[in-house]
């Protein structure tokens, strides 16, 4: 069985100006250990669909107004906001962008992170210093049990994202959502990151979603990706066949689109640029969410009119287009794969 | 050492930018100084790009700011077209302005939005009266035009466009005056990969077309390959290594830039196998020393 199993879920937004259908009949599944990566660009409705998830959208303005989200076979949309807390935290953890936001400014860290672990098991204060003080370790912070009683300011942002890790990690989640966790960071403090949440998934069996816009951070650490576009899955596949034969023309765009970091011509070429801008979800496009800026969509075929639905067009690959670059007059053969 | 038979169109030498480090409740004192950017040289030749990477708070923007001046350096100097820069009087610093522009990271930030499309790009002609009214509207919506802005929306306001449009004015505001050199401060950071690629192939065509020099600042180092003839990479306010773009990226010399580099993730998962492990390789031998 799945760990988790998302099954056709909407949120929208009822605003004032409209009803924004920030999360459009999403559907995927993840099984114990695996890593999903979703990616997509800014509104595109990766963070609402983690949100939703976790039960933790706005409400108002927003609502789940249809779908499922099976935690282990339990409907998390059906449970109660305290059957959720005990959910929260303790089997699924989520971690985000800003850890300045997420970590409380007044509250030593060491704090921080006990009260999460007494929040859900019932040990003495001591025995929780003692669990922090490892994860603190865990995490590769050098003189942690030193470090428990400093407030986060005195701490990098890299430093703090790995606070927000061993908080996230304290109560041995089954899934952790990480939602853009490595953005604000350089570099070179994205990759230790990125690596410690490489071991640390392997050594606690867990599962991850990884929500980020940079196509090269999912080539790295997922092992399926889902691609959202105007709140809606566009493509899924495993990673490998994700990058090798790309399938939705917003998909190829995306990569078309990324400036490259070796090859020849780079300086003189120029890039794929996408015409056009992201889909207005007050008022998306009538059928497929693309076509506006679908270089293969023209005016007397059915993008515009019918909705295209998410299709396996080869055995795990999903695509949501009427064009699918292998069903294009001339298209490829199916690439050698390198060894 | 640049093969450029032109002279150069800038000229950086031993720039040092140090800032006051205050403290106390009462009385302030400074206590020391951040240095900034720390005896840095470098040269650009006319119509080249020369990009400048490095981490956040390696000094960048400091350094940036400096070349136009928009910041006093502590010391060094700065020659542009032969003229140094440090010494001059505000009328003629003035003077010199108009051949030297920036485009900033926030294109919500960098544009007055009390003003309309129009007037943030003629603004720059205004102040150095240039023109009449009427010439400066068809300068105006020939700037807006050839970056990509439809100039029908001269009268409309920055908040009523997207994060590429804005950057668009940007842009048309910053070429207003026919500027030799453009500063470009991290001008696509804030954008999304399809909007991030339209801003960079405009930036390249403008080169092209007007025979512009740009110092192209950002973090993100496969746009700076993608946008530089030659490389600086920045650490802790110094440069300490600068290139021609292929032989950087091919073979960095400094250990600092091989794990800048290293850590980039690459849109590639067969090859991020390797470097994921090259990387933690490079980051043990580092942290050993
Ligand atoms: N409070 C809100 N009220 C109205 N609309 C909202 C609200 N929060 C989010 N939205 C809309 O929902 C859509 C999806 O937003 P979401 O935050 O999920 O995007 P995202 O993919 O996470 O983007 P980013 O990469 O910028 O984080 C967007 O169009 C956004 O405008
Ligand atoms: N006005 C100022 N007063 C004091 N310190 C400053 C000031 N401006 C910059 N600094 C410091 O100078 C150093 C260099 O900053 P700078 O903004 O040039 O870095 P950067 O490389 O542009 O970084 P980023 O990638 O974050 O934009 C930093 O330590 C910064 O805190
Ligand atoms: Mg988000
Ligand atoms: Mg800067």
């Amino acid at each position: 069985m799945a760990l988790l199993e998302v099954r056709n879920l909407a949120t929208h937004f009822f605003t004032r100006e409209g009803t924004v259908r920030a999360v459009d009949g999403v559907s995927f599944a993840l099984e114990p250990g695996k890593t999903l990566g979703i990616v997509g660009e800014s509104g595109s409705g990766k963070s609402v669909t983690a949100l939703s998830i976790m039960g933790l959208i706005p409400k108002p303005p927003a609502e789940i107004v249809s779908g499922d989200v099976l935690f282990e076979g339990r409907d998390l949309t059906k449970l109660s906001e305290k059957q959720l807390e005990d959910v929260r935290g303790r089997e699924i953890a989520m971690i985000f962008q800003d850890p300045m936001t997420s970590l409380n400014p007044t509250l030593t860290i060491g704090t921080q992170i006990t009260e999460t672990i007494r929040r859900h098991y019932d040990v003495p204060k001591q025995q929780a210093r003692k669990k922090a003080v490892e994860l603190l370790e865990e995490v590769q912070i050098p003189r942690a049990a030193d470090r428990l009683d400093d407030y986060p300011h005195r701490f990098s942002g890299g430093m703090r994202q790995r606070v927000m890790i061993a908080i996230a990690l304290s109560c041995d989640p089954k899934l952790l959502i990480a939602d853009e966790p490595t953005t604000a960071l350089d570099v070179t403090v994205q990759a230790a990151v990125l690596d410690l949440l490489d071991d640390l998934r392997q050594a606690h069996e867990m599962a991850m979603i990884l929500i980020t816009h940079d196509m090269g951070v999912v080539a790295e650490s997922a092992d399926d990706i889902v691609v959202m576009y105007g709140g809606q899955i566009v493509e899924h596949a495993s990673v490998n066949d994700l990058f090798d034969r790309p399938e939705h023309p917003y998909t190829e765009a995306l990569l078309g689109a990324l400036p490259q970091i070796e090859g020849e011509g780079i300086r003189t070429g120029r890039l794929t640029a996408i015409p056009g801008r992201p889909p207005d979800l007050k008022n998306p496009p009538p059928a497929c969410r693309f076509a506006p800026r679908c270089p293969y969509a023209n005016a007397n075929d059915s993008c515009a009119t019918v909705i295209p639905e998410l299709r396996e067009i080869r055995k795990d690959h999903w695509v949501r287009t009427a064009h699918p670059a292998c069903e294009r007059a001339g298209a490829r053969e199916p690439e050698k794969v390198q060894a | 050492m640049s093969a450029s038979p032109k002279p150069p169109l800038l000229e950086v030498s031993n720039l040092l930018k140090h800032f006051p480090v205050r403290s106390g409740i009462l009385i302030e004192r400074t206590v020391d100084h951040v240095k900034a950017v720390d005896d840095v040289s470098f040269e650009i030749a006319e119509g080249e790009t020369l990009g400048l990477v490095g981490e956040s708070g390696s000094g960048k923007s400091t350094t940036g700011y400096c070349v136009l001046q928009l910041l006093k350096p502590t010391s060094g100097s700065i020659r542009f077209q032969g003229e140094e820069l440090t010494t001059l009087g505000r009328e003629e610093l003035r003077r010199m302005r108009r051949e030297m522009q920036i485009v900033f990271q926030d294109p919500y930030a960098s544009l007055d939005p009390r003003m309309t499309v129009g007037d943030i790009v003629a603004e720059p002609l205004v102040v150095h009266s240039i023109g009449s009214r009427r010439d400066r509207t068809l300068r105006v919506r020939e700037l807006l035009d050839v970056v990509g802005f439809d100039p029908g929306f001269t009268n409309r306001y920055p908040h009523e466009f997207s994060g590429g449009q804005r950057q668009r004015i940007g842009i048309a505001r910053a070429l207003a005056l026919s500027p030799k050199l453009v500063v470009c401060d991290e001008p696509v950071s804030a954008l999304d990969v399809s909007i991030q690629a339209q801003i960079l192939n405009l930036l390249k065509d403008l080169q092209q077309d007007f025979g512009l020099t740009y110092l192209f600042i950002a973090h993100d180092l496969a746009v700076v390959r993608s946008m530089s003839d030659r490389i600086a990479v920045m650490n802790k306010g110094k440069l300490i290594e600068i290139g021609p773009a292929e032989e950087l990226y091919a073979a960095p010399r400094e250990d600092y830039t091989k794990a800048l580099l290293s850590a980039v993730p690459i849109p590639d998962p067969r090859a991020m196998k390797e470097r994921k492990a090259a990387r933690r390789k490079l980051r043990h031998a580092l942290a050993e020393g």
